[in-house]
């Protein structure tokens, strides 16, 4: 069982769901990331995303892509963030690590450099929000070489066939986009997601996450009741720009243990993965 | 027969759709319609029609006489896009479009600009055809394009500065698609150029490709045979896909892009993409891009804004590899001077982006023979240009 797994088949025996946080690698700047992760964990998350900078971050909002364009001030790099990685995996061995980022850095990288650089590190899965399954079969046998885990997008308007594809290579758990539009918009639809939810369990049976347009503890909760894991990106991202350095661990480690309370905090009448 | 892209948009290892799921439903939806229609009789009797009424199609063919024997060699002859509605190749791509985004039922059209002229064209068929119209452009563009601001605002277009990024053309596509992937439901995204996922550069080409196809027309009703070799300059390739494509079964008729050398291609100021760019992937598709080591797009520098882009439509970098067509760099400096010699040789004042491939021309010309034709893409017309040129020469307006 790899960390993922394990993260999830323990939840899952205690009725639990996981809090996924997102966070931009390097922002506000490269020593600050690494102090974060360990907060973020310390604060009851059970997974890291941890995104990869890009210049040209096109499915994100305002939010996420000023938190790429602070880390690009400081150069940030692949190799940078696998640095990050190694440096957390130094004195946590069981909390997985998932990069999120576009295919371009991976690209001038290469695939094989890229696989076992983020093996090396302790890197656990690897989402690329610019390689639909259509475009990436050689990339994920790349990554299950290395075993690591390739995470895919699922949308509110993605079609049964894609859907099966999806549940084909996904590994890990998918991540359910619960809204149309980027990163950090708020128009998300409770039910919505619940009746989706429900159909992609009938082809998917590894975790369901959702994410995109969680901001608040209500929701968490909420989604946490339908969703083998909660996803919260652009509210912690924000937590991080308005934070001033002395107090930014403490107010990112506050935030999301109200957000962990929230979760745990879900009605039991549940629906968790039925397998 | 030449008969690319494939399927799901790929020109060998090039174009595709690399984009997050949440946009692929819409592209699925556009490759559909767009299938239908591109057989449709009455949407092509339609777009005809527009192209002829309201562009003023064709374009001429217009032998450079005095400038080809000035510089003594094979005779120039220009494909005059400049003379089309809007005093530019872009509208004949927007038009297409507009007529697709009315059959689609979508009411909002959008678009992503760099000096204004794929702004302009948008602006000016959402005002044909009773569309609403939100363009984006770079915060930087806005500034240095104020007239074509004014002007797309006078069609009655929203204009929205863009301050992400390097707050140019690149950051204005990835914020265009962002309100798609928002809007979808009631908006059309008017890709300007032969980029973007699939099917934006096969569509546009198809679009554009009554360049090529009624210079073939031309040359062999006026010339009586075909050009030796086609010459365009190349931002993110429309205008050139657009000669070139019915050319690409011709094997001996040579074709050549002609990019944006900036300040030199050794200077970082330059927008020369296919000639000293690498792969990878950006604004949904693959091809050749303007990066740095770590794989981020880095700014590019142009004087012509129509050229200043980091990457290039996927069909050109198929091109490229395949040995098909060439591609060169001519810089600021070269540029100017091929417009200032249109000017006086010519009666005729060429966009700075045409300007490029017309200074390639002047290059080659004089090493071929007086009977060889060069058939040039004069992609726009230099009024949108007043002020940069002025201000080269020192002058303010
Ligand atoms: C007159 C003119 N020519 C050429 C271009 C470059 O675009 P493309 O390479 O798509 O033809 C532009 C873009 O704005 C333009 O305005």
């Amino acid at each position: 069982m790899n960390r993922i797994q394990s993260v999830f088949s323990q939840l899952k025996s205690q009725n639990r769901a996981a809090l996924i946080p997102f966070i931009t690698a390097g922002d506000p700047d490269a020593t600050t990331t690494v102090a974060l992760m360990h907060r973020l964990t310390q604060a009851g998350v059970d997974l890291i995303e941890l995104g990869v900078p890009f210049s040209d971050p096109m499915a994100d909002g305002p939010t996420i892509q000023r938190s790429s364009e602070r880390a690009l001030k400081h150069h940030i790099s692949l190799k940078d963030v696998f640095s990050m990685v190694a440096e957390f995996r130094k004195t946590n061995q069981s909390t997985p690590v998932v990069l999120m980022g576009y295919a371009n850095p991976i690209e001038a990288m290469g695939y094989k450099d890229f696989v076992q650089t983020a093996g090396h590190a302790g890197v656990d899965g690897v989402l690329v929000v610019d390689y639909p399954p259509e475009e990436c079969t050689e990339w994920v046998r790349y990554l299950k070489e290395q075993n690591i885990d390739p995470i895919f997008l699922l949308s509110p308007t993605t079609p049964e066939s894609r859907i099966r594809r999806v549940a084909e290579l996904a590994r890990g758990y998918v991540y359910y986009v619960s809204l149309k539009g980027v990163t950090g918009a708020s128009h998300l639809d409770l039910h919505e997601v619940g009746d989706k939810l429900s159909q992609l369990r009938s082809y998917i049976n590894i975790p369901i996450g959702v994410g995109f347009g969680i901001r608040d503890e209500q929701t968490a909760r909420r989604i946490a009741e339908q969703a083998d894991a909660v996803v919260i990106g652009s509210r912690i991202v924000e937590e991080i720009e308005h934070s001033p350095a002395a107090d930014l661990l403490a107010n990112v480690g506050a935030l999301v243990e109200s957000l962990r309370r929230a979760i745990d905090a879900k009605s039991d009448h549940s629906s968790i993965t039925e397998k | 027969m030449y008969d690319l892209p494939d399927k799901r948009g790929h020109f060998g290892p090039y174009g595709g759709t690399f984009v997050a799921e949440t946009l692929i439903s819409a592209l699925d939806e556009l490759c559909k319609q767009y299938e239908y229609y591109r057989d449709d009789a009455e949407f092509q009797a339609e777009f005809f029609h527009e192209l002829k009424h309201y562009v003023g199609r064709p374009s001429p063919i217009y032998h450079a006489k005095r400038w080809s024997e000035h510089l003594g060699g094979a005779q120039i002859l220009l494909k005059r896009e400049d003379l089309n509605h809007t005093g530019a190749h872009k509208v004949n791509n927007t038009v297409g479009q507009a007529l697709l985004a009315r059959r689609m039922g979508k009411g909002r059209i959008i678009a992503e600009t760099g000096a204004g002229q794929h702004g302009v064209a948008s602006a000016t068929v959402a005002a044909r055809y009773g569309m609403e119209c939100v363009v984006y452009m770079g915060s930087e563009d806005v500034k240095r394009q104020a007239t074509n601001v004014y002007r797309m605002k006078l069609l009655g277009a929203t204009v929205i500065p863009v301050d992400s990024g390097s707050c140019t053309l690149k950051d204005a596509l990835n914020e265009a698609m962002r309100d798609w992937v928002t809007n979808v439901s009631n908006t059309y995204y008017i890709i300007g150029t032969v980029a973007g996922p699939h099917p934006y550069p096969m569509m546009v080409r198809d679009f554009q490709a009554i360049i090529g196809n009624e210079a073939r027309q031309q040359m062999r009703e006026e010339y009586g045979r075909q050009p030796d070799a086609l010459i365009a300059c190349v931002g993110g390739g429309s205008n050139a896909i657009g000669l070139f494509y019915p050319y690409i079964d011709e094997e001996n008729v040579r074709m050549i892009g002609v990019e944006a050398a900036g300040k030199g291609i050794d200077t970082h100021e330059h927008a020369a993409t296919l000639v000293t760019g690498r792969p990878g992937v950006l604004h949904g598709n693959r091809t050749y891009l303007i990066q740095d080591e770590n794989g981020q797009i880095i700014e590019t520098h142009s004087i012509s804004a129509g050229l200043d882009y980091p990457g290039v439509g996927p069909e050109h970098a198929w091109l490229k590899d395949c040995g098909r067509a060439e591609y060169v760099a001519v810089t600021d400096d070269e540029a100017l001077a091929a417009f200032h010699a249109l000017c006086r040789f010519e009666g005729i004042i060429p966009a700075l982006e045409s300007s490029h491939a017309l200074a390639y021309a002047a290059k080659l010309a004089p090493t071929l023979n007086k009977d060889q034709l060069l058939l040039v893409n004069l992609s726009g017309r230099g009024d949108k240009d007043m002020a940069t040129v002025a201000q080269q020469s020192g002058i303010s307006l």
